[in-house]
């Protein structure tokens, strides 16, 4: 008998009772309380409003998009563009001050086929959500693959951004529907390392 | 506590300009200038430090792993040795000292920060409260102070005329430093004649909610030299926590500060200038009783958190402002005490040396 075989009531069960042990919460289980009836759950409602701000940096890329331009910011050291930019460099701790524009174009460096949607927004399962590296960047962005077959999409594969229509465009992540393919030959993936 | 195997002591500081809402900054813009002045007046790099900690919530943030987005401020790479705590920079230093002490580390560089300016600070301090009696009741960091102080004038142990007069000092204090978000203060009689914002509490006896951080960099023994030619020794540093329910203490005192400052050695010799982390004004009260520091004690000359208060930064900079004056030889011995937590639950004290 494996651990996922167990009753859930067994103490030596494991954490999870879900095939494959994956997200479920133990039963909630309480010593021998004598007379007392055992309280196994409290409901506490806690909520709390922030006013965000995204910062120099996330701005300048945020205003970019509502342009529909993908604005990264170049690292003083060692030369590197990230995208979305953080206002720092990563790699040398040095503020980034110069805006380089990068893509639309880009290449796929990672992916996955996604079988159980989550989200409001997520498409119809199965889809490919991926890292996109998009031209003169030294970082990949997130989003998802679309207008091909999801058993078709491969790591160095060339893409685009698509827009939302002109009159919808904010500055938000959101400007991007998706990515889709393009004409133009693969990437090799030896090209691609460091930006997976 | 026995005398520390490693002579460890604080060679550089730095902090923000503190102010109510840095609203045009992210986190990790806010401490990279300090990061970068700590190091860069030391002439030191990532690459000489062998320990990074931090200290910073996410609570206050509003994002999760919101430390690991700051990290970039340090240019972390090549991969570096870091820690983290979701508390105030000092028990970050008090990591960084341990570290050191195990044998494990030479130098360290230490920060912490905050922005509270996103959230509403006292119902997020509210948050660290039990979750079973206290946290669904959603007492405010406020409110709770006015019990504590309630509970001082009905002892005796403090007057409303008192507490003024801790407000005044501290912000007048503040005045000759560049780095206070409230500096001056309107005469006493003039602050006691306005109204109260949660009786007993006067908005003077409170503290001002500030955006900032602070940074400092440790080094032991002989590596304090190429960094230092007047490093601020610790000689003792020790914290310890009262309980956090309310109705088992006596909240007019804080034995948590007490037994640090006794495990600390603070009464092992002369104190020049203590800087205390009591936000609000009844609190200092009792850490200067608790602590058993003289009259002749210079108590928050930089004003304290009562005129600039950053979360998870305020108790470093208490650390960073006495090694600052022993460093430009205003005093040779002096202590700093950090708070964590409601009403002065868990306490650190720290003694600093010069030569």
């Amino acid at each position: 008998m494996t651990a996922d075989d167990r009753h859930p009531d067994d103490p030596d069960r494991s954490v999870s009772t879900l095939p494959g042990g994956l997200w479920s919460q133990p039963q909630p289980t309480v010593p021998d309380l004598g007379e007392a009836e055992p309280v196994q759950r409290l409901r506490i409602p806690a909520a709390m409003t922030y006013d965000y701000t995204p910062g120099l940096a996330q701005s300048r890329f945020l205003r970019g998009l509502a342009d529909k331009k993908i604005l990264g910011e170049r690292c003083p050291v060692t030369g590197d563009v990230y995208v979305p930019p953080r206002g720092v460099s990563p790699v040398s701790g040095m503020p980034t001050t110069e805006q380089v524009e990068v893509g639309p174009h880009a290449t796929v460096t990672s992916f996955c086929i996604v079988h159980i949607g989550f989200g409001v927004n997520a498409p119809p399962t199965p889809f490919v959500s991926a890292l996109f590296l998009p031209d003169g960047a030294a970082v990949s962005l997130y989003g998802t693959v679309q207008e091909i077959p999801h058993d078709q999409v491969r790591i160095g594969m060339r893409v685009e951004p698509v827009w939302v229509d002109d009159d919808e465009l904010t500055t938000s992540m959101e400007n991007i529907r998706y990515w889709r393919p393009i004409d133009e030959p693969d990437v090799p993936a030896d090209q691609l390392k460091g930006h997976m | 506590m026995g005398a520390p195997d490693r002579d460890v002591a604080v060679v550089s500081v730095a902090q923000t300009t503190h102010r109510r809402a840095a609203t045009e900054i992210n986190e990790v813009e806010l401490i990279q200038p300090v990061i970068r002045q700590v190091l860069d007046q030391i002439g030191a790099g990532i690459s000489d430090i062998g320990f990074t900690v931090s200290g910073s919530s996410d609570y206050l943030a509003g994002q999760a792993f919101s430390f690991v987005m700051t990290l970039d401020a340090v240019g972390a790479w090549p991969p570096i040795v870091e820690s983290h705590v979701e508390m105030d920079g000092a028990w970050a230093l008090y990591e960084a000292w341990l570290k050191i002490q195990a044998g494990h580390a030479d130098t360290a560089l230490i920060y912490g920060y905050s922005k509270a300016s996103p959230g509403d600070l006292p119902r997020v301090l509210s948050r660290q409260l039990d979750p079973y009696y206290y946290g669904p009741l959603w007492p405010d960091s406020v409110a709770l102070a006015g019990l504590q102080a309630r509970a001082m004038l009905d002892a005796g142990t403090i007057t409303e005329q008192e507490m003024a007069e801790i407000a005044h000092r501290n912000r007048q204090a503040a005045t000759t430093n560049p780095h206070a978000q409230l500096q001056g203060s309107a005469p006493v009689d003039e602050l006691l004649a306005a109204g109260y914002i949660a009786e007993p509490l006067h908005r003077h006896d409170c503290p001002p909610i500030s955006d900032g951080g602070v940074a400092v960099v440790l080094a032991a023994g002989d590596r304090t030299r190429d960094w230092s030619d007047r490093p601020a020794w610790i000689r003792g540093i020790d914290h310890r926590v009262d309980s956090h329910n309310f109705g088992a203490r006596d909240l007019t005192r804080a034995p948590s500060i007490a037994l640090a400052a006794a495990r600390a050695g603070v009464a092992d010799g002369p104190v020049d200038v203590a800087e205390l982390h009591a936000p609000f004004t009844h609190q200092e009260k009792i850490v200067r009783t608790e602590l058993g520091l003289s009259d002749e004690v210079d108590v928050n000359p930089s004003g304290g958190p009562l005129a600039a208060n950053p979360m998870m930064a305020a108790g470093l900079i208490r650390i960073a402002e006495v090694a600052q004056r022993i460093s430009d030889g205003s005093a040779g011995r002096g202590v700093a005490q950090a708070t964590s937590g409601q009403l002065l639950q868990q306490n650190l004290v720290c003694v600093l040396e010069g030569e």
